[in-house]
């Protein structure tokens, strides 16, 4: 029998990214002032489970590494080791260090161990340092021992336990067994049982072990081999073990004499007698039993595993599904889904009763059906989304140790305070806003906090606050990223804008219009681009990646109080709002987030939007144009239009208005890949089915956007199909 | 067969144990942490516990101690999963009334044949 | 004893025989594994996918998945022809780099299935100047008849992204 421990490794990597991050906040919560020593045992379980299983699971490096962070938080758990703010730190950077080298295996990577040598390097620097005396290795070196021991072959073991033996479940006749498994051909056991040590049948309590026993071992055999058999049962007996044809010392010269009368006899009986205490309780006649036979099918047994493995050493392949995700879900998750799916199967089986034999007097009946069956599904719906939600504490996880960081390598303090943590969103989402949530704490803590010394010179508490709060909101995820700090500088803003062309110089804005100009590509607020936020990576990125996620975002600020950057998202990516629309005889679904305003169009409008790139004006906004049949080439099977309908859009920062034929409905519609069977489409996100069974295609606003960026520099290059 | 209580916070340490075992042909119940085997224990009765040490809310030793209180398991095996770093920790455990240990990490076959040793 | 006897039988049979899928279109007789096919639909109208090469007819919906349909007679560069009501869709899935992909391609009329064995089949003459070799595997000799054998999964290739314009 083999066993294919990459099947586990998928939960190995998820439970040991999961113990990191409970590390890694708990260290976040350790001070070495208070010790805690709950957080310490905490700490130590995650480093001890994670060392454990990448051992078991053949991740040699990792379980290494982690023995040294391990063998320092038990001295510090233990008391032999006051804790320093140094071993907080190293302690975080093993956490880094660990995921990465993880992160690698689980890629089926050789992790970077060079890290990871550094930190050991300085574990063990701080372990070798006045270490309180740690219980030294007893179990040092039997090897020598049975290197000498080449010469008369056996041994004879004086085995007298302790009577209270068979309280801790170890039994003698177990481990003789096991003795006997050892053995190699040729080689063999006798047992000889001495009573001596019974009481009066009255003083006998069948709990306690009164028997020993003097076992004699001829052949190879190693006495290492043999103590392992009594490892566990060494501090409760007394044990002595003596080279085959070596003096015997005196006390048990007595035992020897007595077993040699019987020893003769003895291999041929094979008394099988497993159970301890009947042997106990018999008190007269054992003198020797020999267990040389009886046990001879589980001897078997146990042979031959080893060998079975020896010989069809299994490969490690890697395991198929290795990089397939997994989520972890509630059981009452699951509960409510599968009482959905009772109702449904109900509804289900009331509308096929009433199909069988229908007529018009049950109408009301299947209308009624229907709109249970409707009900049913939208919970459904609802149930299956659920699973795919989780806290977004996932994602704020991070934060107090990168503000922790990030607030000592600016020299500011910062206090982080986050809430709605338990707020749910879909898994897919969390994922994709973790990145651009990073970017705005950093911004917020690199320019939005004000240094110590000018927030003590403007009056306000040396320490800055930053505020990370989730809610929901209709059907939305709305999340704020807030600071205490100075605020949007506008005239700032306004200067760069009109340096870097982005704003006419003589165009007035309003302050809202000033604030949302941080959006915009290529503009960076900081004086000197620093190492932390500035890094060409602005918020026109953020920006982008979150109406990826057919969010969006908007910076609310006051001058001297702070800034709240506010994103929204939609709860989940598998589902959109969608707006229907016609144009030509196909039908397209725009986002509905997206979506600014509808305006009706007149023919005479319509016909002069032509040329590289027209725009209309929209109040006090020019607006580009266009034509969606255009842009997608559609043939005009019949060119005469009377009127169609303007969408205003929003894309990635830009208004645009989007020609279509006519506004059909609103609904949800389920977004499918489009990439899976075919390939990208510019301009098209995906996919979904319309109730008819047939497939629109989903607009994707913001790459409509670039579509007109690129016709823009290249006019003319466009050109009806 | 016989009936096994494994223990230990680390899904995937009880899941390769679980597994491993019931390959084996034994019964397996799983238990995350002290409390919920001591519940179990209390349900049923199994004659052979497998417990890692450190757990949160009970741990392997405290498990141990209060299984040998109870009647039906004053002779059962116990068996800690331990570590080598963690050699007082045998001690503790032979303290508590265990009846032995396997070292982490260990591969299945050693399970087995260390299982084979308390288990007829 | 006679059912392993059988099963290897089978084996080797599989080993050294394919059976094949053919297809008529414009008087030519093609051929597809059969191994490739996973249905053959009816044509329906399919939703137009902007900036598509003119050989990709649309998308349509095949039990919730998004299916591409191919005009064949298109991307070999032959003759269009009206579709009819017997106008037909295979549906092809060959496994691709990110998983199995499927598509739909539009031809004449199916024809019939044969069982070919390894070593009959010739290579194609590379004399043809279109582009069409590609997609060649093999041409074989059935009842006298030439039938061409395609690559199913070059045919399913789209090359590079052509809707990017």
């Amino acid at each position: 029998m083999s066993i294919d421990l990459s099947q586990f490794h998928q939960v190995f990597f998820e439970e040991s990214f999961e113990g990191l991050d409970v590390m890694e906040s708990e260290l976040l919560a350790l001070s070495p002032e208070s010790v805690d020593a709950e957080t310490v045992n905490t700490i130590f379980r995650a480093a001890h489970s994670i060392k454990g299983g990448a051992g078991t699971f053949g991740f040699m490096q990792v379980s290494e590494f982690t023995h040294q962070l391990e063998t320092l938080l038990d001295e510090i758990r233990a008391g032999q080791r006051t804790l320093e703010k140094s071993h907080v730190d190293l302690f975080l950077q093993s956490v880094d260090c660990l995921r990465a080298m993880l992160t690698s295996l689980k890629d089926h990577e050789a992790p970077d161990m060079s890290r990871a040598e550094e930190l050991k390097k300085q574990f063990i620097a701080i372990l070798k340092g006045e270490v309180a005396s740690s219980p030294a290795n007893e179990a040092d070196a039997p090897a020598p021992e049975t290197a000498a021991d080449a010469g008369p072959e056996g041994w004879v073991v004086r085995f007298i336990p302790s009577t209270d033996l068979l309280q801790t479940g170890n039994e003698p006749f177990r481990m003789f067994r096991e003795l006997q498994s050892l053995l190699e051909d040729g080689s063999q056991l006798q047992i000889e049982v001495d009573s001596s040590r019974l009481p009066e049948f009255e003083n006998l309590q069948p709990e306690q072990c009164y028997l020993s026993w003097t076992l004699t071992v001829t052949g190879a055999i190693n006495k290492a081999d043999i103590e392992t058999v009594f490892e566990w049962v060494v501090d409760e007996c007394d044990i002595t073990y003596r080279r085959l044809g070596e003096a015997a010392s005196a006390d048990n010269a007595s035992t020897d004499n007595a077993g040699a009368n019987n020893a003769s006899d003895s291999s041929s009986e094979s008394e099988s007698s497993s159970d301890a205490a009947n042997i106990a309780t018999d008190t007269n006649n054992v003198t020797v039993a020999s267990v040389a036979e009886a046990p001879a099918p589980v001897q078997a047994q146990i042979t031959s595993i080893p060998v079975a493995d020896a010989t069809q050493a299994p490969a490690p392949k890697p395991a198929k599904s290795a990089d397939q995700s997994s989520i972890r879900v509630s059981i009452d998750k699951v509960d409510s889904l599968i009482n959905m799916v009772g109702e449904l199967v109900i509804t289900q089986s009331m509308l096929g009763q009433l199909g069988q034999d229908f007529d018009m007097s049950r109408l009301a009946r299947l209308q009624e059906g229907l709109s249970q069956l409707e009900q049913n599904t939208r919970e459904l719906q609802e149930s299956v989304m659920k699973i795919r939600m989780m806290p977004i504490s996932f994602a704020f996880s991070r934060f107090p140790r990168l503000v922790r960081d990030l607030g000592a390598q600016l020299g500011k303090k910062v206090n982080l305070v986050m809430q709605g943590e338990n707020t749910e969103l879909d898994k897919t989402v969390m994922e994709k806003i973790g990145d651009p949530l990073v970017h705005l704490v950093r911004n917020s803590l690199d320019h939005g906090l004000e240094t110590t010394e000018k927030r003590i010179a403007s009056g306000k508490n040396e320490t800055g606050t930053i505020t990370l709060n989730a809610f929901h909101q209709g059907g939305n995820i709305v999340i704020e990223v807030r600071d205490d700090g100075a605020g949007l500088n506008e005239e700032k803003i306004l200067q760069k804008a009109r340096d870097r062309g982005l704003v006419a110089q003589h165009q007035e804005l309003s302050s809202e219009e000033i604030h949302q100009l941080i959006f915009l590509p290529g503009f960076s607020t900081a004086d000197v681009v620093s190492d932390i936020s500035g890094r060409g990576v602005g918020m026109d990125v953020v920006r982008r990646n979150i109406s990826e996620l057919n969010g969006t975002i908007e910076v609310k600020s006051n001058r001297g109080t702070g800034s709240t950057f506010v994103i929204r998202l939609p709860l989940t990516l598998a589902i959109l709002d969608g707006q229907l629309v016609r144009v030509r005889d196909q039908t397209y679904i725009f986002p509905l987030v997206s979506i600014v305003e509808s305006i009706q169009l007149q023919k005479q409008t319509l016909n002069n939007i032509t040329g590289s790139q027209p725009v209309m004006k929209l109040r006090e906004e020019y607006i580009p144009i266009v034509r969606l049949d255009q842009i997608f080439h559609l043939r005009h099977r019949n060119e005469s239009v009377d009127d169609a309908m303007l969408v205003v859009v929003e894309g990635d920062n830009e208004k645009i208005g989007i020609v279509v034929d006519d506004l059909l409905g609103q609904q949800q519609v389920v977004i499918k890949s489009l990439e899976a069977n075919y390939q990208k489409v510019s301009g098209v996100s995906g996919a979904t089915i319309l109730g008819d069974g047939t497939v629109a295609l989903i607009i994707d606003i913001s790459g409509i956007g670039k579509k007109i960026e690129h016709r823009g520099a290249q006019p003319g290059k466009e050109q009806a199909a | 067969m016989p009936s096994i209580l494994a223990v230990d916070d680390s899904a995937s340490m009880r899941q390769m144990v679980s597994f491993t075992l019931k390959g084996a042909g034994y019964q397996v119940k799983e238990a995350s942490d002290g409390v919920e085997a001591l519940a179990e224990a209390k349900r049923a009765r199994y004659d052979l516990v497998l417990s890692d040490v450190n757990m949160p809310n009970m741990n392997g030793i405290e498990l141990c101690k209060n299984l040998r209180q109870l009647g039906d398991y004053k002779f059962v095996p116990v068996l800690m999963l331990t570590t080598e770093s963690a050699g007082d920790m045998k001690m503790q455990g032979k303290q508590a009334g265990a009846t032995g240990w396997i070292v982490k990490p260990f591969n299945p076959e050693q399970l087995l044949s260390t299982i084979k040793r308390v288990l007829g | 004893m006679t059912a392993v006897a059988d099963s290897i039988s089978m084996e080797r049979a599989a080993q050294d025989e394919q059976q094949y899928l053919t297809f008529i279109m414009a008087g030519e007789e093609y051929g597809v594994d059969i191994l490739a096919v996973q249905e053959i639909r009816g044509w329906e109208q399919s939703t137009v996918i902007p900036n598509a090469p003119d050989y990709i007819k649309g998308v349509i919906n095949l039990r919730g998945t998004i299916v591409p349909i191919m005009d064949l007679r298109a991307r070999f560069g032959l003759d269009r022809v009206e579709y009819s009501p017997v106008t037909v869709v295979i549906i092809l899935k060959v496994d691709g780099q990110h998983g199995e992909r499927v598509m739909g391609i539009v031809v004449d009329a199916v024809s019939d299935v044969y069982t070919i064995a390894e070593g009959t089949t010739r290579r194609a003459p590379e004399l043809s100047e279109d582009n069409n070799s590609v997609f060649i595997k093999g041409l074989v000799n059935v009842n006298d008849k030439m039938v061409i054998l395609l690559d199913v999964a070059s045919l399913l290739s789209i090359p590079g992204r052509l809707s990017d314009n």
